[in-house]
């Protein structure tokens, strides 16, 4: 499966390309508005590229919605929806009855984590659950490619790195194809096969840094060197980035 | 955070919220001698000692408490209003009196001619409050459809909005005649404008990221409409049935004073021209009896619509602690 977004036009986005092997994790990074949203947006369909297109498993998807899951920074759980009917959201907009859809999802909540709150309101939820709730929203839907820009952005230290374990073991269970944008370059690092490097509006890739520590990861695994090696290339590209940005 | 006091000319005990002073000093000290303790204020800052002040606590009374107190608040007016008019220190001609009122209201019933009135009165009250609702709801609705409709649109009903409504009554009742109709039509008119531009304005403030959510897992339009819209609308409807509880009450009774063979509104402007105080005085606590009830069928709506809406949504929690 290969897919490429060439894309678009002057301030957000100078032309980039890439390809996602299927059932890998790939890690965003960039400085600040450096057009990783927008890049996503035309992934998922959201906005017309003005120039380029993505394909899909080789066909043409530019400006379809529907084929990738998308899940940002706030999980936008509806608040009149149960948990397990925020859930099925996706599989019920496909049109899959609702009963039908509950009937799936529910051994899915249980594994997961959010065992025994199915029937919720995510008033009732704290941030990481609603943040497991909006993840399995985009999960239980047939899409290959999982968008994720910023999921875990807005929780504290700890909660995010149980979240970063839970993500891996969905992701070893579900084997999709996983687009992780973050701020967070432990957390790029940690969770991906390879990171993608943005360079600052305008954006484009300035690297590509295979993370070839054996999985499955221990947490320890951010104290070793090889670790640390690829972090410092990262971080590297991302002080340069922020000087240009300020020259 | 920290208070503290400090003197100024003109001013000499003013409290400051010492933030930002402090920060200002810590920067310039910083900047200048950096081997000088962060904290050591200037001399004649901190002199007067610090007020010891403690959170001002909210005493809560048990609900029974408040209960008795509101009833002894009843009993005192009705009272107080009964004993004035007694020793007329107001006149009961025109206040009319309490114990008047009472008997009044016990030939008011038993005459038979009441429910015929207030049958009357509420029917046209409560179609008009259905028929604005839906339709100003549903207007409102309609306004997420299309941005360039509703531009068109939207200047007609500000305009129809700013229109004093119950100044075309006498024409309404020529159109519609002096029958239900015509009272039906002005309560729905006094309805129907702010239905929709609160549905409108709830239309506007639908989260647009959810939205985004919605299409980035395929959804139609309608399906965006239908499952998003309407359940994020809803809330606003709600609140908007409050305010319109009293609007179609006031156009039926109003439709009524121009010209009607039955109803409340007849009868409270009849008992007026017959000097009848006490007889107007049974007609408005039975339109408030009425009202009330209403106020708790809605309140009663909206909790069952409202499931799962977190508490801020409610009016009453949200409301910030407020020190007395």
């Amino acid at each position: 499966m290969a897919f490429s977004a060439g894309s678009a036009r002057v301030e957000a986005l100078s032309p980039v390309s890439f390809a996602l092997e299927e059932g890998s994790f790939v890690s965003v990074i960039g400085p600040s508005g450096c057009g990783k949203s927008t890049l996503f947006n035309v992934i998922a369909g959201l906005q017309r590229p003005t120039g380029g297109n993505v394909l899909i498993d080789g066909e043409e998807a530019t400006g379809s919605i529907g084929r990738v899951g998308y899940m940002m920074q706030k999980d936008l759980l509806l608040p009149w929806r149960t948990v397990i009917d925020n859930v099925i959201l996706g599989m019920e907009l496909k049109g899959v009855p609702r009963a039908r859809a509950r009937a799936y999802a529910r051994p899915y909540l249980g594994r997961y984590g959010l065992g025994g709150f199915e029937d919720s309101y995510p008033s009732q939820l704290s941030g990481g659950m609603r943040q497991r709730a909006g993840l399995m929203r985009t999960l239980l839907l047939d899409n290959d490619i999982v968008l994720l820009d910023e999921p875990f952005g807005a929780l504290d230290a700890q909660t995010k790195s149980s979240m970063q374990d839970w993500l891996l073991q969905l992701w070893s269970d579900f084997r999709k194809t996983v687009v992780f944008v973050t701020h967070d370059v432990d957390e790029a690092v940690y969770l991906a096969d390879q990171v993608l490097v943005m360079s600052a509006r305008p954006g484009r890739f300035i690297d590509r840094i295979p993370v070839t520590l054996a999985r499955p990861r221990p947490r320890s695994t951010v104290g070793t060197a090889s670790f640390i090696a690829i972090k410092d290339r990262c971080l590297g590209h991302l002080t340069q980035a922020a000087e240009g940005c300020a020259a | 955070m920290a208070i503290s006091r400090k003197r100024r000319k003109g001013a000499p005990h003013e409290l400051v919220g010492a933030d930002d002073v402090m920060l200002d000093e810590m920067a310039a000290g910083q900047a200048t001698d950096r081997s000088r303790p962060l904290f050591q204020a200037p001399g004649g800052v901190f002199a007067t000692p610090t007020r010891n002040r403690r959170l001002p606590e909210r005493v809560r009374w048990p609900w029974w408490v408040l209960v008795v107190v509101r009833l002894l608040v009843v009993v005192a007016l009705v009272g107080g209003w009964q004993v004035a008019a007694s020793f007329k220190l107001i006149d009961p001609f025109f206040w009319s009196q309490p114990s008047a009122i009472l008997h009044t209201l016990d030939t008011f019933f038993l005459s038979g001619e009441a429910f015929t009135d207030i049958g009357y009165t509420f029917e046209a009250t409560i179609i008009g409050f259905v028929l604005g609702t839906v339709a100003g709801s549903l207007l409102g609705l309609s306004f997420w459809w299309s941005v360039n409709y509703a531009e068109i649109v939207q200047p007609f009903v500000i305009c129809f909005e700013s229109i004093p409504k119950l100044a075309l009554a006498p024409l309404i009742i020529l159109v519609f005649g002096i029958g239900l109709a015509s009272k039906v039509a002005i309560a729905a008119a006094l309805t129907v404008v702010v239905s929709t531009l609160t549905t409108y304005a709830g239309v506007r403030a639908v989260d647009a990221d959810s939205e985004r959510l919605f299409y980035s897992l395929g959804a139609s339009r309608t399906q965006v409409f239908l499952k998003l819209v309407v359940p994020s609308v809803l809330p606003w409807t709600i609140s908007v049935l409050r305010v319109n509880i009293g609007l179609a009450l006031t156009g039926a009774i109003v439709g009524e004073f121009i010209s009607s063979q039955y109803g409340l509104g007849r009868e409270i402007l009849y008992a007026g021209q017959t000097y009848d105080i006490a007889l107007v005085w049974v007609a408005v606590l039975v339109l408030s009896v009425f009202s009330v009830a209403m106020y708790g069928a809605v309140s009663w709506l909206e909790k069952k619509l409202r499931k799962g809406l977190p508490p801020c949504c409610s009016s009453e929690k949200s409301m910030p602690a407020r020190p007395r």
